[in-house]
């Protein structure tokens, strides 16, 4: 509706660690740019990677992480459009993962994207892959990069694990058998990455990693949980740039630092009733990645009053929850002591993330509407919006199923199609169109323009 | 009080004048580049139908794609504009108080509205393809050179079953001129087309689910050739509600005259 409405207003101030958070980001695609200029290493693989267990070849080992980079060409369109040409031109279906499209696009192209824009002439070629099999993408995303190197005159050795284990039974402790299968694997994996690096495996840096990436992901965790206050002190838009350091560098000292820094923030927030949107009146959450080229839809819904105030993508992606009996979550309490050798490292690191949340996407319909449901009550959410998300086949598995399970708890739905990675699947103006006509048949009115 | 509601289409504009729970004027004309002065038009020719002048309703809502062209702009100066979804559920509860679900087919979108008591449960509208609209029929109606009034008595002269596959307007036409050139009649056609676009609407339909009683409204209701595919993809019997095409307008009248909902 186009009449305003003048409602209570909340006192709002920017976040203090927002230029940390970005010369963090800065930083960490820089460093992989330059590793080899500082006679280090360079590796590639997936945010869901054990990205603990490269670390223990020594501290100058530099990661990119293919779907954030994905994500950040998709906020460059025009980049992101000379990667879609280029990747289509060499023969691959615009169906397919669009990260990991806009991710060969760039090797396509020969040219490499910063965090502010800017496009360096050269692709930077990883010096080995260290993956996950965690979809139907994931494993193929990097035997593609391996030949599309090769290609280019260079070989690079790949390694995947194959996390097909599921969540943990009932949200029950993990059974052995499946931590085993992955223990196995990254233990091999370790043997294989002094075999093709030449270097020493140091146990000690392992351990450290595995312990920074346990206590980053646990304080994410305590942050998501924060924004269960009224106000919310974190809007979802803002989120995006805050959860991405977890999935850069989970197992990095400055990533645990940062977010012992905004935890101790957003505390702050809550306790001086400082909100994200400063007219919070409705508060949802959304579901998988959003359309990066189009944030801009955030900041549409805040003209509702409407925030979202999170999802099970941002709060489960890297945040570690416990599930309670009483089908609450609490942010998962680190072990009460670190791992001292590798092989308390591999199996505390297993244990501790077969508990993502994430995971959960790809195994139970039932089980993340579940764990949604147990977000919308905790958060105190009045409509979930779900990004019928064509750019993602692993995310938005069963998420149709997710809709009708929630529909059924009596949450209203609002479905919207899109891409995460390609601005051609979504049609921004239908969509504000259809979230209008949703956000009027909740009885909400225009507050602003 | 008497009330306006202003329902600016993507080809027509419609507005209907509403007093004590009864429709006392109704008017309809195309839209043409300047939305606003076709609006006025009809606004202006419906007050005269209605014997009033704009000082005589109290409170006008508008609807429809264009309807924040109106909003505030003499000499409508309507109050406040609605979405479409809301409309379709306020009109056809007053049209049909039976109503659950409401199907609106207009000329550019389909929708389709769980509805609860003249308000919102849930709803879909069709994405991306003009397919799953009026537009379709008047576009393979020119393929068939045919008026695209004579579309719909054209295809219930059809018993036969054509298949037609194409999810676009565009390639549809091309699947309607290979058609053609394989000598099918054009009654068969027809139903194919009517036939086609009843299966778009009926699967977009059955994502929020079918209650009885089912109304259908919008222009593509006048079509008789629309409504016994969809009943029968639907497997229910479907309420055309008089002047279905004047729906959405009428909500907005409905709205207009109950402003503390």
């Amino acid at each position: 509706m186009t009449t305003s409405v003048e409602v209570k207003e909340y006192p709002s101030e920017p976040l203090r660690c927002w230029e940390q958070a970005k010369n963090l980001r800065k930083n960490y695609y820089e460093d992989y740019l330059r590793a080899h200029e500082k006679g280090g290493l360079r590796w590639a693989g997936g945010a869901w990677s054990f990205s603990g267990i490269p670390a223990g070849l020594g501290e100058d080992v530099y990661c990119i992480t293919g779907e954030p980079y994905g994500a950040t060409v998709a906020f460059y369109k025009d980049f992101a459009s000379k990667c879609h040409d280029a990747t289509e031109a060499a023969g691959f279906p615009r169906t397919l993962c669009a990260y990991m499209r806009n991710y060969w696009g760039s090797i396509l192209l020969d040219k490499y994207i910063l965090t502010d824009g800017t496009v360096v002439d050269g692709y930077p070629a990883p010096d080995f892959i260290w993956q996950d099999h965690i979809c139907c993408s994931h494993g193929k995303w990097y035997q593609l990069v391996k030949w599309l190197e090769k290609k280019r005159g260079k070989e690079v050795p790949m390694y995947s694990v194959d996390v097909s284990v599921g969540y943990p039974s009932d949200f029950g402790p993990e059974e052995d058998y499946k931590v085993d299968y992955i223990v196995g694997q990254l233990s091999d994996g370790i043997d294989w990455l002094e075999k093709v690096t030449g270097r020493n495996y140091n146990d000690a840096l392992l351990c450290e990693a595995v312990w920074n990436e346990m206590k980053a992901t646990s304080l994410w965790a305590e942050v998501c949980a924060l924004n269960q206050a009224v106000p919310a002190p974190l809007d979802e838009k803002t989120m995006y740039s805050l959860y991405v350091m977890g999935t850069l560098m989970k197992h990095r000292p400055e990533c645990v630092a940062f977010y012992e820094t905004l935890r101790n923030e957003t505390q702050d927030r809550v306790k001086r009733g400082i909100a994200a949107v400063p007219n919070e009146r409705f508060r949802v959450i959304t579901d998988t990645q959003p359309p990066w080229g189009f944030l801009k839809i955030f900041r549409e819904m805040e003209k509702y009053g409407a925030v979202s105030v999170g999802s099970l993508y941002t709060f489960g992606l890297i945040g570690m929850w416990q599930y309670q009996p009483d089908g609450t979550w609490i942010p998962r309490p680190v072990p009460p002591q670190r791992p001292r050798t590798r092989e308390e490292a591999l199996q505390a690191i297993v244990r501790w993330t077969m508990h993502k949340p994430e995971w959960a996407h790809f195994y139970e319909p039932e089980l993340k509407t579940k764990m949604m449901q147990s977000i919308v009550k905790q958060w105190k959410v009045d409509a979930v919006l779900l990004h019928y998300n064509r750019g993602c086949e692993g995310l938005s598995v069963h998420i149709a199923e997710n809709r009708f399970g929630l529909l059924q708890a009596g949450v209203p739905v609002f479905p919207f199609e899109g891409n995460m990675g390609d601005e051609r699947d979504f049609d921004f103006a239908g969509t504000l169109a259809r979230l209008t006509a949703f956000f009027e048949s909740m009885g909400l009115r225009k507050l602003k323009e | 009080m008497i009330t306006a509601g202003v329902d600016v289409g993507a080809k027509f504009a419609k507005v209907v004048i509403f007093k004590d729970g009864q429709v006392v004027a109704r008017a309809k004309a195309l839209v043409g580049f300047d939305v606003l002065k076709s609006a006025i038009e009809v606004f202006e020719a419906a007050l005269k139908d209605a014997g009033l002048s704009r000082s005589d309703i109290g409170r006008v809502v508008a609807t429809g794609m264009g309807r924040n062209a109106v909003v505030q702009k003499p000499p409508i100066n309507a109050e406040e504009a609605v979405s479409e979804v809301v409309a379709d559920a306020a009109g056809a509860f007053q049209a049909v108080p039976t109503v659950k679900t409401v199907i609106d087919v207009g000329a550019e979108e389909g929708r389709g509205v769980k509805v609860e008591g003249g308000k919102v449960r849930d709803f879909v509208i069709n994405e991306r393809c003009a397919a799953g609209a009026g537009t379709f029929v008047e576009a393979m109606a020119r393929a068939l050179e045919v008026n695209v009034e004579e579309m719909g008595p054209l295809s219930l002269k059809s018993a036969n079953v054509i298949p037609m596959n194409a999810q676009c307007c565009v390639f549809a036409e091309s699947e309607v001129v290979s058609l053609i050139h394989s000598k099918i009649s054009k009654e068969d056609i027809a139903k194919a087309i009517h036939d086609a676009i009843a299966g778009r609407i009926s699967s977009m339909i059955l994502r929020v689910g079918v209650e009885k009683d089912v109304v259908l409204i919008g222009g593509c209701a006048l079509n008789p050739g629309f409504k016994p595919p969809l009943e029968k993809e639907l497997h229910t019997n479907i309420i055309v509600p008089e002047f279905p095409e004047y729906v959405s307008a009428l909500g907005a009248a409905v709205i207009a005259a109950n402003p503390a909902r």
